[in-house]
């Protein structure tokens, strides 16, 4: 162990981002309350071919019907796990440590946003491995049993979910806090859903801005230009909005 | 190698660092002295790039702290042994940060060996950790990238006796290996024996700072007189400012010769005359600070 006291271009040995993005996606199931969400949502998707298999019409026990039911769990869940992301850092005041080995916070916030998007990618692909085995099954039950799935869906679902983490994370950066993330993120829009509902005077504006309403043409194949683009605004505004605020708020806040 | 320049922090109106100069050379340690409130956890934090100063600046290893490509295989950090996943185990933690580093986690049971934590507590989550064994788990974490420089707040707090020996063990031996320590506290007792620079801080501002040994031997000197109304008289015509203890003692702002010949041409009867050392130090340390304390409690 020497001490260097030559001042050197330490800039070329920066922490590489793939490293930054194992490193998050570890965080996400090393701690006890992040391995529980996963663990829950993966016996909660399985628990939904179950209860397909078990109590569903035959005619309705088809691979699209077991794929499209079994994303619910993990679309709501998953984004509790992105605002834990954030959250847990401040409140368990880990920022102190992660940002002391990697003083670029923006760096840091890009892996975590890269990491929800691949835990996002998984379930999605879990869950499509689950819905197979649960057709496989269904078959000789008696179901229906059909494989085919427009190929649109796959996509759709799969942007579906990455947008709920992305949100979820947005929120938790916003916010700060973990009660308080959870529950804005569970209510705003839905308080939002009902007001849109409620008054005429909103309708317009809960077409293009009500997440819930928009993304909803996502789980039907096909969607077309203008359900794009309402479910980009409303995106904007649920999404990209809430990240870029809790960004610079990340990047700005004092660590202490 | 560390060097801070005019570091300056304020909140609202309120100075919490003002105007912060010192630098931590190589093979020494640093201790950074102050009550509780001084501006020490503050201006470790500038320096750690985690609090922007208002104005000033600081470098680590000649580099400010942001700029460091790799921190933690330079600079070894520990501010809050609190400040760890309460849900991780002791194992998982510096498992994440040699990760982060890119080390090979497979060190990291022989560094929790190394600071006491054995295989039963690596596994245990840090939850159930006392204060104790997060300070040891923090020193492992701080030291994991073998930096060449530590930065440490309060690491004693919560170490029983035999382990805040160990720690001044541990840290003198990476000083005169070369590296580079600078380590805060409240009291004075805690760093003497380990640092060899002080800095001493309050309300924010350097109070002194320098050598342990010339602080020491500037401390004064303290003498006793048969009768001490006439010493404190003799002190007032010199001019001195004094203090009083409550055996009768004054400690004096000058050397013991200057003491001797003013009280012999004066006919003070002088019982005892010595040089404050470390006691001195320590009525220093308490009379720059406790006012500063006073206002901490009120506030």
């Amino acid at each position: 162990m020497t001490a260097v006291a030559t001042p050197s271009p330490t800039r070329t040995d920066t922490l590489p981002m793939t490293r930054l993005i194992a490193v998050e996606l570890r965080k996400l199931a090393d701690t006890r309350a992040g391995l529980w969400l996963l663990i829950i949502i993966g016996l909660v998707t399985a628990g939904t071919s179950a209860i397909q298999l078990g109590w569903a019409d035959d005619e309705s026990q088809t691979f699209a019907a077991f794929y499209t039911f079994g994303l619910l769990p993990s679309a709501v869940l998953l984004p509790v796990l992105g605002i834990l992301s954030v959250t847990s850092e401040w409140s368990q005041r880990t920022v102190l440590s992660t940002f002391t080995l990697v003083p670029a916070r923006g760096r840091v916030l890009m892996a975590k946003l890269a990491a929800g998007t691949l835990i996002a990618i998984a379930a999605t692909a879990t869950t499509a491995v689950l819905a197979a085995l649960a057709n496989l099954i269904a078959g000789p039950l008696g179901g229906d049993a059909s494989w085919s799935l427009d190929s649109s869906l796959i996509w759709q679902s799969l942007l579906l979910q990455v947008i709920f983490v992305l949100m979820g994370i947005g929120f938790g950066a916003l916010l700060l806090n973990t009660p308080l993330a959870i529950v804005i993120y569970f209510a705003l829009p839905t308080v939002w859903t009902v007001l849109g509902g409620a008054i005429s005077g909103l309708r317009t504006a809960s077409e293009w801005l009500d997440l819930n309403a928009t993304s909803q043409a996502m789980t039907e194949p096909d969607m077309t230009g203008g359900e794009w683009s309402r479910l980009a605004v409303s995106a904007a505004v649920w999404v990209a909005l809430p990240l870029l605020l809790g960004a610079i708020r990340v990047l700005r806040r004092e660590v202490s | 190698m560390i060097t801070v320049e005019n570091l300056t922090r304020t909140y609202g109106a309120h100075r919490a660092v003002d105007d912060v100069s010192f630098t931590c050379e190589p093979g020494t340690v640093t201790g950074f002295l102050g009550p509780n409130g001084a501006g020490k956890s503050t201006t470790l934090r500038m320096i750690c790039g985690l609090t922007p100063p208002t104005s000033g600046r600081s470098t680590v290893c000649g580099v400010p702290y942001r700029q460091l490509g790799n921190p933690g295989r330079r600079v070894g950090v520990l501010l809050d042994a609190s400040a760890q996943h309460a849900g991780r185990t002791g194992r998982e933690t510096l498992a994440l940060a040699a990760m982060t580093m890119g080390l090979d986690a497979g060190r990291v049971p022989e560094r929790l060996a190394q600071v006491g934590l054995d295989k039963t507590a690596a596994k245990r989550r840090v939850r159930a950790y006392s204060l104790g064994m997060r300070q040891r788990l923090g020193l492992a974490y701080a030291m994991l990238g073998d930096p060449a420089v530590l930065i440490l707040d309060e690491p004693a707090n919560g170490l029983d006796p035999e382990g805040i020996f160990w720690m001044r063990g541990l840290l003198r031996d990476f000083a005169d290996r070369g590296g580079t320590v600078l380590l805060s506290s409240h009291l004075l007792r805690e760093v003497e024996a380990v640092a060899d620079q002080l800095v001493v801080i309050g309300q924010g501002r350097i109070l002194a700072q320098g050598d342990k040994d010339d602080l020491l031997s500037t401390a004064g000197t303290v003498a006793r007189a048969t009768d001490p109304a006439a010493l404190e008289a003799l002190l007032d015509r010199m001019g001195v400012t004094s203090s009083r203890s409550a055996d009768g003692g004054f400690l004096v702002p000058t050397d013991a010769q200057t003491l001797a010949q003013a009280a012999a041409g004066a006919g003070v009867v002088l019982l005892e005359l010595r040089p404050a050392g470390s006691g001195g130090l320590e009525e220093m340390f308490l009379r720059l600070t406790a006012t500063t304390g006073l206002e901490e409690i009120s506030r």
